[in-house]
């Protein structure tokens, strides 16, 4: 260990190093649009809270740098004078001033951004169009409900890899009528949708990035998402959740359509059992 | 500082090394002890809230009564109750230097345990036999469905407090022996009754969760 | 004001100094050699769990040129995870470093109880030899993730890994929790107990309130696992359906369970899961507390605000658990709940930071190996702790959820900053553990290359998780997700560099431990305890009990311009 370490060249390399490492993420962050188009309303939304923390968080993280790096740049030799104390007032100043602030800066944004969009997507509205999608090793289905606009119950004993992927029976009445759509999520503009999630084996997660929407898909339980598409356009379902060994091909299509085509596909598609 | 006083120890023998005082003034085996039961405690809370939310959840659920005997549920409690109580008594002897009770009562505990074991036991053979219930095969009740959590559950949670129960038993019979020979002192007498009164506490949570509620 | 009393260990201590190779090596009762023992085998299984990240992000920059199937990545994953989690930061920072030096930190001769902190490392081995073991089985070693969620890891044919490797991950899992339990109960215990006259609970260091809090924390919080993981093995074993809901379809097939729910599984996984966290972070804090304070020649700033701090961190971690299962399908009102408490925990965190900078206001710094690592650590941690702002914000985790941006903050957290507090305190105590200082320019050059790999790599994770990328995926096939994967070979190179430099750090210390330049007593003139012992310390680590007369860190005090005082010193 050397004593003698005023001349050391960490006093320069480190400042540089935390300096430089700042400047690199807050360029990254400022210079490039990292997050898929949104096309959806609350994914406007979410976007505005992750813009509100980046700023107050970006605040924080070049602060707490520029402190770091001031600090062990002017730190004095080792050959200086003892440390003198910083004197209360100052460090209760330090100390607690940042830490206020931080606990006000991410509550506020939670409680005034973020739980309201939070509120619109688990949303429970009967003017909303209600569409299931089923999760399985490694595919999604999409199940509308049909003209009478009721889901046909799920009769697991009569799933059949082949026939039946979607688990119904042709004898219920409400399921006749109901359509179902391997692959493939078919979705009106600007129109809001409530999601209702099936799995049928394993946990896996319904994820839009470009609708900023991810909702677990359960076995056993229904989970719900709600979201109102905005653009016209084909995006992708991804699966979130690891599922087995091909999680990373479970994916579909998202197709949505202006208002007045979704509701012509709907009338002119075949039912499930018609 | 009044820390000097302890100068004349020349090479610290074994056991004189001087402390701090500890909160409570407890000795490190019992905060030990009171640590691990803390977090025995925890694991009993998860099974019991496990319980709990499966319970909930479920669409439907046994009568207790109907598949137990209630009087005999009742008995079982009473005797661990009163096990805790001969603990307490051995625990005061054993505090007097009074070698003989010490022992004497900390037998009867375990014959007390050992007589809420004969219960569980029965308990099972009940269930197993007379139910035909099994680890994923509910109770068969006349008029009821088949619920195969309320077996599951009741399996592993008596299961688990009896194997406490069991464990105990060892420990106060070896405690017992000990405390007749003068070998553990006061303080093995008092961590097998602090293990003991936990595993009777439990058992209050367990009746009160699983068999009345 | 100090009552004496002896602390009446007879039985535990009643030994003489041992002689024999196993007695003083393999099966020793002694606090130094049983850390030692934990770091070893924790850089043993370093080497296996990073050494699977290697290979995985081979196949994530260059697909298909790893020789790695997509069983292989699964399990990989799932198994890196694990065995770094609670086979590498859990053995080396909690066990070694705890063991090594919180009898030394508080003036005990060793544990309470050596002889269940011998058992405690014997109990682990076997646990750590299964881990490993199950790469081997049928199937290969468990893929569900190291979470483990149920109805995947409950179900053996939900995945290949699902089968006996999940069995052998449950049973090691149950091993390390035992002696984890066993080991904490020892730290409690030796704490509370056996610290020196006149080392009050406020003289204590800060690490060693760190060792405490997370001792406590494990106690309070592993039980939930070791009963999540009771009920999955009856699970998958006894027929049972805690986690296993009705009229579930694998491969086809209608299976058998009736009335189970997943969810309950998160939540227990969770209620340890996330005092985890804490457990394998706040000792490398506490570390870098003492290291700063010794390096920057100055008092922590704050201490009793930190140790506060700590408490609040611990209190809080323990109900703040469903931030981790925001969209899992719990209640959307507990997400609000989860989301509001848990932001509070950016306070003490925050409380935690600012005094970690403010101990370099107005220091002379000695830029030391320790002292970088825990500099580096500064900013790991508020890096990290940053990202932590996103991820607790429900709406924000909408985005964030199980992408790139989890996996960069996680890695910050309870991997750069625990492995750069182990790197700290392992450089500090090494004089102390074998007499020797380890090698300043290996030892410098290690910092570089972990600094520079690991915060490229977690950094850039952060920006391809905004770009949605999703985790545990072998490839990345959406056509979304195309310019976020488009960073992944960069990604790769800095991981490279980030695992060559933990080789120079492996021949490091290994060859310092015989080769290393003789230190003496008290290298860095700090100022707590265990610098008063020799170095290295014999067994009972001090012929005469010290007494303590002061505060943690003295520096700045002292007569005669040498600016430090010992803990000891009048």
């Amino acid at each position: 260990m050397s004593r003698r370490d005023r001349g050391s060249v960490w006093r320069f390399l480190l400042p540089v190093g935390f300096l430089a490492f700042t400047a690199a993420t807050v360029a990254a962050v400022l210079f490039k649009d990292w997050m898929p188009p949104v096309a959806s309303e609350h994914g406007k939304g979410v976007d505005g809270m992750i813009t509100y923390i980046l700023c107050a968080a970006g605040l924080i993280f070049v602060a707490g740098h520029l402190l770091l790096a001031k600090f062990i740049f002017t730190s004095g030799a080792d050959d200086a004078p003892a440390y003198k104390p910083i004197g209360n007032k100052a460090e209760m100043l330090f100390t607690i001033g940042p830490t206020i602030f931080i606990l006000l800066i991410s509550e506020i944004g939670v409680l005034f951004i973020g739980n309201p969009i939070w509120g619109q997507v688990f949303k429970e509205d009967p003017e909303d169009f209600q569409i299931e999608v089923i999760a399985k090793q490694f595919e999604w289905i999409a199940h509308y409900p049909g003209r009478d606009g009721k889901f046909g119950p799920f009769r697991m004993e009569k799933y059949d890899e082949v026939d039946n992927i979607a688990a119904l029976w042709k004898k219920d009445k409400e399921s006749r009528d109901d359509l179902v759509v391997r692959g493939k999520l078919i979705l009106p503009a600007g129109k809001a949708c409530q999601i209702r999630i099936k799995s049928f084996d394993v946990l896996h997660s319904f994820n839009i990035p470009a609708f900023r929407t991810k909702q677990d898909a359960v076995p056993g339980i229904y989970t719900k998402t709600r979201f109102v598409a905005t653009t016209p356009g084909d995006y992708e379902i991804a699966c979130a959740e690891i599922c087995g060994v091909n999680h990373y091909k479970m994916k579909a299509k998202v197709q949505v359509l202006p208002l007045e085509k979704y509701m012509k596909w709907l009338e002119e598609e075949p039912g499930f059992f018609e | 500082m009044s820390g000097e006083a302890a100068a004349g120890h020349g090479h610290a023998a074994h056991g004189e090394w001087e402390c701090e005082p500890t909160p409570f003034k407890a000795s490190w085996p019992k905060v030990m002890m009171w640590w691990f039961l803390i977090g025995d405690a925890v694991l009993f809370g998860s099974l019991l809230v496990a319980y709990g939310f499966n319970r909930v959840a479920a669409p439907a659920w046994l009568p207790q009564d109907k598949v137990f005997s209630m009087n005999f549920i009742t008995v079982m409690t009473f005797t661990l109750i009163t096990s805790s109580a001969t603990m307490a008594t051995a625990v005061a002897a054993s505090r007097a230097g009074d070698r003989k009770n010490a022992c004497l009562f900390t037998m009867l505990t375990a014959v007390g345990g050992i007589a809420f074991l004969g219960m569980q036991v029965y308990e099972w053979w009940h269930m197993i036999g007379h139910h035909g219930a099994r680890l994923t095969v509910g109770p068969k009740l006349e008029g009821f469905p088949d619920v195969p959590a309320f077996s599951a559950y009741f399996f592993m949670i008596t299961g688990f407090h009896g194997s406490h129960v069991l464990s105990g038993v060892f420990i106060l019979l070896y405690t017992g022996f000990n405390a007749l020979r003068g070998r553990n002192g006061p303080e093995g007498v008092e961590l097998a009754g602090l293990y003991w009164h936990f595993v009777d506490l439990v058992w209050v949570f367990v009746f009160g969760t699983y068999y009345l509620i | 004001m100090a009552l004496t009393h002896s602390h009446g260990t007879d039985a535990a201590h009643g030994h003489d100094h041992p002689s024999g190779f196993w007695s003083k090596y393999i099966f020793s009762f002694d606090h130094k050699v049983i850390g030692v023992q934990y770091l070893i085998l924790a850089c043993i299984m370093g080497l296996i769990g990073a050494g699977l990240s290697v290979w995985f992000r081979t196949q994530l920059a260059w697909p298909g040129k790893a020789g790695m199937s997509p069983e292989n990545y699964v399990m990989a994953v799932t198994m890196h995870g694990t065995i770094m989690i609670f086979f590498v930061v859990s053995l080396s920072l909690s066990s070694g470093l705890g063991n090594f030096c919180i009898p030394l930190q508080i003036g005990a001769r060793d544990m309470a109880y050596p002889l269940l902190n011998m058992l405690s490392f014997w109990t682990i081995v076997p646990g750590a030899a299964i881990m490993v073991a199950s790469f081997f089985v049928e199937g290969g070693g468990a893929a569900g993730g190291w979470t483990s969620y149920p109805p995947l890891s409950a179900l053996p044919k939900a995945a290949p890994g699902s089968g006996t490797g999940q069995t052998l991950w449950l049973l090691a899992m149950a091993i390390f929790v035992v002696s984890f339990t066993l080991g904490g109960l020892n730290y409690v215990a030796t704490i509370l107990n056996l610290r020196a006259r006149g080392m009050t609970l406020m003289r204590m260091p800060i690490t060693i309130w760190t060792y405490f809090i997370s001792a406590v924390l494990g106690l309070l919080s592993f039980p939930a696992l070791t009963a999540a993981a009771i009920m999955l093995l009856l699970d998958r074993h006894g027929g049972t359906s805690f986690f296993l809901p009705s009229k579930l379809i694998l491969s086809g097939q209608l299976q058998t369970n009736t009335g189970g729910t997943p969810l309950l599984f998160q939540h227990l996984f969770w209620f340890l899961g996330h005092p985890e966290v804490y457990i394998l972070v706040l000792p490398a804090v506490g570390i870098a507390f003492d290291v700063l304070a010794a390096n920057a020649r100055r008092p922590v700033m704050g201490y009793k605000a930190s140790v506060f701090a700590l408490w609040a961190i611990a209190f809080l971690g323990m109900i703040v658990w469903g931030h981790h299962m925001f969209i899992s399908g719990m209640n959307p009102y507990l997400g609000k709940y989860f989301s509001i408490s848990t932001l509070i925990i950016t306070a003490p965190f925050a409380l935690l930071g600012v005094c970690l900078l403010g101990t370099l206001w107005r220091a002379r710094i000695r830029f030391n190996t320790p002292m970088l690592f825990a500099l580096g650590l500064i900013s790991a941690v508020g890096t990290g702790g940053i990202g932590g702002l996103f991820l607790a914000t429900a709406t924000a985790d909408l985005h964030f959820h199980d992408t790139y941006f989890v996996v960069g903050h996680f890695h910050l957290m309870i991997g750069v900053t625990s492995l750069m507090g182990t790197f700290a305190g392992i450089y500090y105590w090494f004089p102390k553990m074998f007499g020797r200082t380890m090698n300043e320019t290996l030892g410098k050059l290690h910092f570089v290359g972990t600094m520079v790999g690991t915060f490229v790599v977690f950094t850039v994770q952060h920006f391809q998780g905004m770009g949605g990328m999703t985790r545990r995926y072998y490839e990345y096939v959406n056509e979304y997700v195309k310019p976020a994967a488009a960073l992944n070979p960069l990604v790769t190179i800095f991981a490279f560099i980030a695992f060559g430099s933990q080789l120079i750090f492996l021949v490091n210390f290994f060859w310092s431990m015989f080769a290393g330049a003789k230190a003496s007593k008290n290298p860095w003139e700090a100022t707590t305890l265990e610098w008063t012992a020799e170095s290295p310390a014999g067994h009972g680590n001090w012929n005469e009990p010290p007494v303590v007369r002061g505060d943690p860190y003295r520096y700045g005090e002292g007569a005669d311009g040498k600016g430090w005082k010992l803990q000891t010193d009048a």
